[in-house]
């Protein structure tokens, strides 16, 4: 039952620091000869943190302050001058329309495919814990299948489904009357997006909240069944709270993946030209960096949005932490 | 073990849900759930009929019915065209995946079994800066890694994707807490007294107590390293060091010139795939075990 121990104890860190403070003093005398031990035991991981995780932070940091500029024929050692610009990458950057349409675009995803998504999920995973479903195992293993794809085979794996002439979808239901569908319209093609990323990642999140619904003690609603209450009512009134902290969780991971949607549109500009080459931030980034040869201005790009994305889903973990917290300290 | 302790209970739900199995709701959600179903599964079954086809009856036939079946000869294509390079691909993700999960596990659990078994100054700073960088999105640091690789003349190496793989502050979080949950102090202490080093501690009484949280760190960064694509799109351009994924990926862009790649990129999806399915689908329940765990701080 380790996980009916453990929200006692994350959940309550002031606690845990008032009991380090009575048994701290007899632990330390016990561990006193050991205070080389957690330095070694740290330090491979740390060392690659730093160099993996915080130097990149300010390279990235540092990069978005300069410019570099090939001066003459660019030929040459010293035919690059870099120099300080202070926050005018920045600046251009939050001037750039291609950057505010491609930020818009992906908030605008978020607000429809995340909250789509979960939704699915959620429903799913109550239905599978539900008593009155049969075959759970099947559907299990079918909903989550999709995540075993990688997000690029299952987006080259759409991009044939969206293909007139390739996709048996497109050819099925213009059959069926609906006309030809374009998948890949420069409209549309957000919400194909949208498709693949709720085929792959609804099981995913499926998985994270059923296995929230599999650690509450079935005694909580038990007593529930026993005094009548549908299973409908179980669910919303009992499970629904009791998982909230998973839900959560989910969200805020979506929430860093939307924002960071790249893989997807770039493997879609395959079959379309309805994607520019700032459809995404992320997709701006690369750009700027790979075709445009402007290393300065994507890294303010990235500066941006890693900053964007670690307030939101901060602010957002903030947000419901209250509850979260709450809800599961039963 | 969490959660086949919690599973039991639960299973004996069957008979009580049974009486109310006529009823409306119950023949509603059924129907639901298959169609969701057949939502998730149609374009895997299409991937499987698509890999018996050759690049024209990919267009001229019924898209969910076999027709003309040359699956082997697909398959012999795949593995020979332009020298194997697929098979190489496909050995380069398993390096990527299978030695960057392992190193990435082991430094991983020392340093979240450090963090929730000895007190020393600065602990919850530490802690702090790494719980960020699980926040941190991946796609973030690639750039600037590129840029700092180019520096080091990196890049183009598998050490440029490798190396970055290694770190996993998920991992760290999700091995302190399960150490501080299972492993007593006073097992710790009986270890000391016996006169055993620390290192020695960790290895024949941490690692093993903790071995169901080392299996899902190592399943979550294998699959994370599995499907990374922006990192590897940065750093390489040497087609002989490709994941598979940015090697079908770069086939999905030439068969404009090369029509036969299509028929090619059908079936490398499906191969490159089944390992992966396997595995997940053979450790679910690891997965469920370490997302329990997981899930509960946030």
């Amino acid at each position: 039952m380790t996980t009916i121990d453990l929200p006692g104890r994350a959940g309550e860190p002031a606690n845990l620091k008032q009991g380090k403070a009575v048994a701290g003093k007899e632990r330390m005398k016990r561990s006193r000869g050991n205070k080389v031990a957690p330095l070694l035991f740290l330090t491979p991981f740390m060392v690659l943190f730093a160099i993996f995780f915080l130097l990149p932070i300010g390279y990235a940091i540092y990069q978005s302050l300069y410019h570099s500029q090939v001066s003459g024929l660019g030929l040459g050692p010293n035919s690059t001058v870099t120099k300080f610009v202070g926050l005018s990458n920045f600046s251009s950057v939050l001037h750039d329309h291609s950057f505010f349409s491609g930020l818009g675009r992906v908030i605008l995803f978020g607000i429809v495919q995340v909250p789509i998504m979960l939704v699915l999920a959620t429903l799913l995973a109550l239905l599978l814990d539900s008593a009155t479903v049969r075959l759970k195992r099947f559907f299990r293993l079918a909903f989550f299948l999709p995540y075993g794809v990688p997000g690029v085979i299952a987006a080259i794996l759409w991009s044939f489904l969206y293909l007139p002439g390739l996709s048996p979808i497109v050819s099925v239901l213009k059959s069926a009357g609906f006309g030809t569908i374009n998948f890949l319209g420069i409209h549309s093609v957000l919400w194909s997006i949208a498709n693949i990323i709720t085929w792959e990642y609804t099981g995913y999140n499926m998985l994270i909240i059923y296995a929230g619904l599999q650690a509450i003690p079935p005694s909580l609603f038990e007593a529930a069944r026993i005094d009548g209450a549908s299973e409908i009512m179980v669910s919303l009134r009992i499970k629904l709270p009791l998982i909230f902290s998973s839900i959560v969780l989910t969200a805020v991971f979506s929430i860093i993946g939307t924002l960071q949607l790249f893989s997807e549109p770039q493997v879609l500009r395959a079959v379309t030209t309805n994607i520019s080459s700032s459809f995404t931030p992320n997709l701006l980034a690369y750009t700027k960096a790979f075709v445009e040869n402007d290393p300065n201005t994507a890294a303010a790009v990235a500066v941006i949005l890693a900053l964007g994305t670690f307030i939101l889903s901060f602010g957002f973990l903030k947000l419901v932490q209250r509850r979260a917290f709450s809800e599961v300290e039963l | 073990m969490t959660i086949l302790d919690v599973e039991k209970p639960t299973r004996k739900k069957g008979p009580t849900g049974a009486e109310r199995l006529t009823s409306r709701t119950s023949i509603i959600s059924m129907a639901f759930l298959f169609v969701m179903a057949t939502y998730f599964l149609v374009p895997v079954y299409w991937l499987v009929i698509s890999s018996t086809k050759g690049p024209a009856t990919l267009y001229g036939s019924q898209g969910f019915w076999f027709s003309h079946f040359q699956f082997f000869s697909n398959l012999s294509g795949l593995f020979s065209y332009s020298n194997g390079i697929f098979v190489r691909w496909i050995l380069n993700t398993v390096l990527y995946a299978g030695v960057g999960a392992t190193v990435a596990t082991l430094i991983a659990s020392m340093a979240g079994y450090a963090l929730s078994k000895y007190n020393f100054v600065g602990k919850e700073a530490v802690f702090s800066v790494i719980l960020g960088g699980v926040l941190v999105p991946g796609t973030a640091l690639a750039l600037p890694l590129y840029l700092l690789m180019t520096k080091v003349h990196l890049t183009d190496t598998y050490w440029s994707v490798l190396l970055p793989a290694f770190v996993s502050p998920f991992g760290v979080f999700l091995s302190r807490v399960y150490a501080g949950a299972s492993i007593p102090d006073e097992l710790i202490d009986a270890g000391r007294i016996d006169g055993a080093s620390e290192f020695k501690i960790f290895r024949s009484i941490g690692l093993k107590i903790m071995s169901p949280a080392l299996v899902t760190i190592f399943l979550f960064q294998f699959v994370a390293i599995w499907n990374n694509f922006f990192l590897p799109l940065v750093m390489l351009s040497n087609q002989n060091l490709y994941p598979v994924t940015l090697g079908l990926y770069s086939w999905d862009n030439q068969y404009g010139q090369a029509p036969q790649l299509i028929a090619y990129v059908v079936i490398g999806a499906l191969i490159s795939v089944i390992p992966l399915i396997i595995a997940f689908l053979s450790l679910q329940r690891f997965w469920q075990t370490g997302l329990t765990s997981g899930s509960v701080k946030a």
